[in-house]
């Protein structure tokens, strides 16, 4: 805590190996279910369910073949989302504030840059395992169109988890009352799951509209997610695409650092 | 071991420690004693390399805690205030996963974790989760925990408070056996009892400032009388009657339940009490301690 340097010591990050196993160990039986259940139940409601009404041709749907093809990658980058937002919010206030885990840690050789760095790899591992079984289940639907482009895809949906949990894990490190969570989840996760294009193409928006819903994270990560797994990779925009989440991510660790050092220090 | 020279701390507006000037020789037993909310706390911080100093000089192993805060923090053991233990984890885990930030190797710390399950009395509850032991098995573990990196320096903050006699007892006798293995001990205390027990030299502080510094005899010998008279009357008489028997003491404090009166014959001022006609409901005739130095000291009692 003496220097704020945002780069940990990757040395100092490995040795809480141990720690994020045990996390890992106690608490995987109770995220399996939101981690790879329910993605299946939404694809099954919205893909298939739904889908099978909606009757239209690609040009509507950015080029998908049906609107499960078009729904599925949005599915897939809506859940980076939400795995990594739910492993920064609870968490981080739980480490901070009920089990003060995170002040024995930093008694430790362990700097806040390391603690936040080792926090931050645990997302994504969370987002890679349960996206990358997301994309496998998905592949067997037939919806994607590019194996090259899932694999693609399967290391984009990393950086849309880390460019929320940069974020959300230094607002979560400012918050003195887990209330501030609800506030959020209302106003930020849940608007972005339902209006970034995950569900429907954003032209379908108003302008003014549209262009906000250009404006969020996750738009730029469910776009980039479908045109690599639909095959339809718009090389520019790909690179905003992935610029926008690289920095994203990037200003997001940094205030992560930053807030949690300030925090531990009083 | 620790040398401090006009250390300050400001939180904001707030200057919690005021400029102190301290020194922590190898193998000796330290104390910093005071109310809640001297600085002892702040201090303690600023010992462990987490707290950067806002002010003076602070050299702790003989390195700068601004800059080798993660060499000094591998070198010493700090068991805070308020335990920072993984709930969920069992006990013998906690040990082995907090050795593991230290670096050392997995055969190792696994070893050294039986050890100090033995050493602090808690072997029999290795695979119990730490939620279900009582305050004192938790401390005693913290402490443990604190001892996994084989420490030169170890910090302890607060670490009877909330304990029951026995719980303290017990811990007070760990601490005890460390010190006489050659740790050098910082502890903050406002237990007076606690800080006769254990430390070998101490500061008193008062307001983020060092009011006194000695051994606590020696602070006795200089700030207190050898006994002191107790006298308990009813309720609102203390401070009228004081002025009846200031005479018969070398000094007196009147606290709001009895009056301290200042000798260094004890017996023998109780019987010139009585011999002027009057009857206190209680009276007690003790040797001096801290709390009294502290009263003389700053005017208040350690603990409210």
């Amino acid at each position: 805590m003496s220097t704020i340097s945002p780069l940990p010591s990757w040395t100092m990050v490995w040795r809480q190996t141990d720690y994020w196993t045990t996390v890992y160990k106690r608490t995987w039986k109770g995220t399996a279910i939101t981690s790879f259940v329910m993605p299946l139940f939404y694809v099954g409601a919205m893909g298939v369910l739904l889908g099978g009404f909606i009757d239209s041709g690609d040009a509507q749907l950015e080029g998908a073949a049906s609107y499960l093809a078009f729904v599925a990658p949005g599915l897939v980058a809506a859940h980076a989302m939400q795995t990594a937002t739910g492993e920064v919010t609870w968490p981080v206030m739980g480490m901070i504030k009920w089990h003060r885990t995170y002040y024995g840690m930093t008694a430790t050789p362990l700097a806040v840059a390391d603690v936040v760095a080792a926090h931050l790899m645990f997302v994504v591992f969370r987002v890679a395992t349960s996206c990358g079984v997301f994309l496998v289940v998905m592949s067997f639907f037939g919806v994607f169109e590019s194996v090259a482009g899932v694999l693609v895809a399967f290391f984009v949906q990393v950086l849309i988890g880390m460019s929320f949990a940069g974020i959300f894990f230094a607002y979560a490190a400012t918050l003195k009352s887990e209330a501030g969570f609800a506030v959020i989840y209302r106003l930020l996760v849940m608007p972005l799951f339902l209006f970034s294009g995950a569900f429907f193409p954003v032209a379908n928006l108003s302008a003014p509209l549209e262009l906000l819903a250009k404006l969020t994270p996750l738009w730029h990560g469910v776009d980039l997610t479908r045109m690599l797994v639909l095959d339809r990779v718009d090389g520019p925009l790909a690179l905003v695409h992935v610029a926008y989440l690289v920095v994203l991510s990037a200003v997001g660790w940094w205030l992560a650092v930053w807030r949690l050092d300030k925090r531990l220090e009083v | 071991m620790i040398r401090a020279t006009g250390l300050r701390k400001k939180y904001g507006d707030l200057e919690a420690v005021r400029g102190i000037d301290v020194e922590v020789r190898p193998g000796e037993s330290f104390g910093f004693l005071g109310p809640n909310g001297a600085g002892k706390s702040s201090t303690m911080r600023m010992i462990a390399a987490v707290s950067p100093p806002s002010g003076g000089e602070l050299s702790i192993l003989g390195m700068d805690p601004a800059v080798d805060g993660p060499s000094i923090r591998a070198r010493i053991g700090v068991c805070p205030q308020e335990d920072t233990l993984d709930n969920e984890l069992n006990v013998r885990d906690n040990l082995v996963v907090y050795g593991r930030y230290f670096g050392i190797p997995k055969a190792e710390v696994s070893s050294r974790a039986d050890e100090l399950l033995a050493f602090v009395q808690l072997t029999d509850k290795a695979k119990a989760k730490v939620e279900d032991l009582s305050g004192g098995m938790k401390r005693r573990l913290t402490i443990a925990r604190s001892l996994v990196n084989n420490p030169d320096l170890l910090l302890l903050d607060e670490p009877t408070t909330g304990l029951d006699p026995q719980a303290r007892h017990l811990l007070w006798d760990r601490l005890f056996r460390l010190k006489q293995q050659g740790v050098t001990l910082v502890l903050t205390t406002h237990y007076m009892d606690e800080a006769e027990q254990l430390c070998d030299r101490l500061v008193v502080m008062d307001g983020g400032l060092i009011v006194a510094e000695g051994s606590p005899l020696s602070l006795i010998q200089q700030h207190s009388t050898r006994e002191v008279a107790e006298l308990r009357f009813g309720v609102g008489e203390h401070e009228s009657l004081a002025t009846k028997v200031e005479d018969l003491a070398e000094r007196v404090e009147v606290l709001p339940d009895r009056l301290l009166l200042y000798t260094s014959d004890g017996e023998a001022t109780l019987a010139k009490v009585h011999e002027r006609g009057l009857d206190p409901v209680a009276v007690l005739v003790r040797r001096s301690t801290l709390e009294d130095v502290f009263l003389r000291l700053t005017g208040r009692t350690l603990v409210d």
